[in-house]
């Protein structure tokens, strides 16, 4: 009884593995889905926490949309008439900065935001009477994150929010020619830490005035 | 249930068929396979060599996918005596014999690095990763006179030995990308005020500024064959996807959303590009034809905020970052489906083997780098590399 099972025991084994080599050596029809981590790297288990402040976003339930085209590629030319996609102007950022004219004027922004909310329509308007009023001088607009986000998803949100912020000086009249921006991502925080309150002073973006713009280079 | 019993002879026949089945199922294709036996360690019993370069082989083997500790091993790697390394791979079933080699030159640490390869060649029918080289972003947390968090692009061995500073600019250095076979580097530095693009020699270290324009300037991905480049600029007036050729010629825009584009790598067929946008309205993957085209969403069956992603160098997988919460890695197939948890971390690079990758760990505030093999799930800090290390980027 015991030789039997033996037997039998070894059939079954030679069966699986054969079984399970015939599907290792064609491409599977329905994919095995990969074990998750084991051995120290645990699979997280928790459910996606929500983003803190988010308010309503544009995003649907991922497998509900399906791979269609979204936007294609337009060429090297902006929208007409639309000037939150033109070329930035190449403005020397060498010269003499002035930090303290604006200081009051910045600008703070949601989690993963860029938009500029209406409390800071003042600021805007300060910067931007100033900026009319001085032609000569030039605008630098340093976008800044907390960081929550990953490293270049950062630099390039930064960069996002102090554009948003130039979108809305040049619908105020300024001139394309008197502002430029700058990205630091989450490398230039305005306080250390890993709290809300830190976080939200880190996500701004900062008026410096260039009193003598140097030639672009 | 009756089974019909079978006379030994066919039974030992049946015995050697598993064995040999077994082997095979485990030294099976290259990358990931996604069987779960194939997923399982490899027990290898590691011993008569010195200290120094048994960590060496633990550590390269235990990264990719090897049990170094096991009591039960299935590979025996046994010194043989002599001035250099000299090692023995054996079947610890069978006792045979499967390779005996020696490993005159270099110091013991590439020595030993060498043997780990064969090893992995040999039972894995994969490339030896064991004497690649890794660049990262390392910064001390200081800050220079205009508020930047000092940070400067380093190159290490593959596990963080011998790492040396190739910047010392005191500003922002960040984004490394190898050249694929070359030893040259683009990254992103604030030198000259604003994030452009530098290609540093790392033989001569000479450097060039390819990329100055307004705006932002950041995120290089060199493409496989090592004669253009994917980037992220915002000098059209928004951070978008472009595309030039690494010697600065032929820029050409490939995206124009008035969202965010960011973190682009390259298919290894050099046909198609990776990202993360917010087009949709939170950080998601999309692909794009290389010349340009439409840009697609990359399934990742529910997985939200997806970013960071790399594309395996087989082709099969794409790596990305989850970046809610804890950062998780996930590992999605390249055609998109369902997304799979890997392990805490982000910001994942391929090795060549296509199931190592390197990647950043967090831990309030302290940023490190890890190894991971995807397959077993095996984790390996690189500790011995001082500050906060991140944005890795192996050289394939």
């Amino acid at each position: 009884m015991k030789s039997l099972l033996t037997r039998v025991g070894l059939f079954v084994m030679v069966a699986v593995l054969l079984g399970g080599s015939a599907g290792c050596s064609k491409k599977p029809k329905n994919p095995t889905p990969l074990p998750t981590g084991r051995s120290g790297g645990a699979a997280p288990t928790q459910a996606i926490p929500m983003d803190p402040g988010s308010g309503t976003g544009r995003f649907g339930a991922d497998n509900a949309v399906t791979p269609t085209d979204i936007r294609g590629n337009r060429g090297d030319t902006g929208y007409p008439g639309d000037p939150t996609i033109s070329e930035l102007p190449n403005i020397g950022l060498t010269g003499a900065q002035d930090r303290t004219r604006f200081a009051s004027d910045t600008i703070y922004f949601e989690y993963d935001r860029s938009n500029v909310r209406p409390q800071y329509a003042a600021n805007l308007s300060n910067v931007a009477d100033y900026l009319k009023a001085h032609p000569t001088e030039s605008l630098l607009i340093e976008g800044n994150c907390d960081e929550r986000g990953t490293e270049e998803y950062n630099r390039a949100l930064g960069e996002r929010r102090a554009l948003s912020v130039r979108d809305r000086l040049l619908a105020l009249g300024v001139n394309t020619e008197q502002i430029a921006t700058i990205s630091f991502g989450e490398e230039k925080p305005a306080e250390l830490g890993q709290t809300e309150a830190a976080y939200a002073k880190n996500r701004r973006a900062e008026f410096i005035l260039m009193v003598n713009p140097d030639p672009a280079r | 249930m009756k089974r019909p019993f079978f006379p030994s002879a066919a039974c030992a026949l049946a015995c050697i068929l598993a064995f040999i089945t077994r082997c095979a199922l485990q030294a099976a294709g290259p990358g990931i396979t996604i069987t779960d036996s194939a997923n399982r360690s490899i027990p290898i019993a590691i011993s008569g060599f010195p200290d120094e370069v048994r960590k060496v082989l633990e550590f390269d083997l235990y990264v990719v996918g090897f049990d170094v500790n096991s009591a039960k091993p299935q590979y025996l790697l046994k010194s043989t005596p002599g001035g250099s390394v000299q090692g023995t791979l054996s079947d610890a079933n069978n006792s045979q014999t499967i390779f005996a080699r020696a490993y005159p030159g270099g110091t013991a640490r590439v020595q030993a690095h060498a043997l780990a390869n064969d090893v992995v060649k040999t039972l894995l029918q994969l490339p030896g990763i064991a004497t690649t080289r890794i660049a990262f972003k390392n910064s001390t947390g200081n800050r220079n006179a205009k508020g930047e968090i000092v940070s400067e692009i380093w190159a290490s061995d593959y596990d963080g030995a011998n790492a040396v500073a190739l910047t010392g600019d005191s500003t922002i250095a960040a984004a490394p990308c190898w050249v694929p076979g070359k030893l040259e580097l683009f990254y992103t530095s604030y030198r000259a005020v604003r994030p452009e693009i530098y290609l540093q020699d790392l033989r001569t270290g000479d450097r060039q500024r390819v990329f100055s324009f307004p705006g932002m300037s950041s995120s290089v991905s060199v493409s496989p064959d090592a004669s253009r480049v994917a980037m992220i600029l915002s000098k059209g007036g928004s951070p978008d996807l472009w595309v030039a050729n690494v010697d600065g010629s032929g820029v050409r825009r490939l995206t124009d959303t008035k969202e965010l584009e960011a973190s682009p790598c390259w298919s290894p067929d050099g046909s198609r590009l990776c990202f993360t946008s917010t087009e949709g309205g939170r950080p998601a993957l999309y692909t794009i034809p290389a010349d340009g085209g439409a840009m697609t969403r990359l399934r990742t069956g529910g997985v939200t905020q997806c970013t960071e992603p790399d594309w395996s160098p087989d082709g099969k997988w794409i790596a990305f970052t989850r970046a809610s919460g804890e950062f998780t890695l996930f590992v999605v197939p390249a055609s998109g489906g369902d997304a799979r948890p890997l392990c805490p971390g982000e910001d994942p690079s391929w090795s060549s083997n296509s199931r190592t990758l390197v990647f950043t760990r967090r831990s309030s505030g302290d940023r490190r780098l890890s190894l991971l093999d995807v397959p077993t799930g095996h984790v390996k800090d690189l500790a011995r590399i001082s500050g906060n290390c991140s944005q890795p980027t192996w050289a394939r």
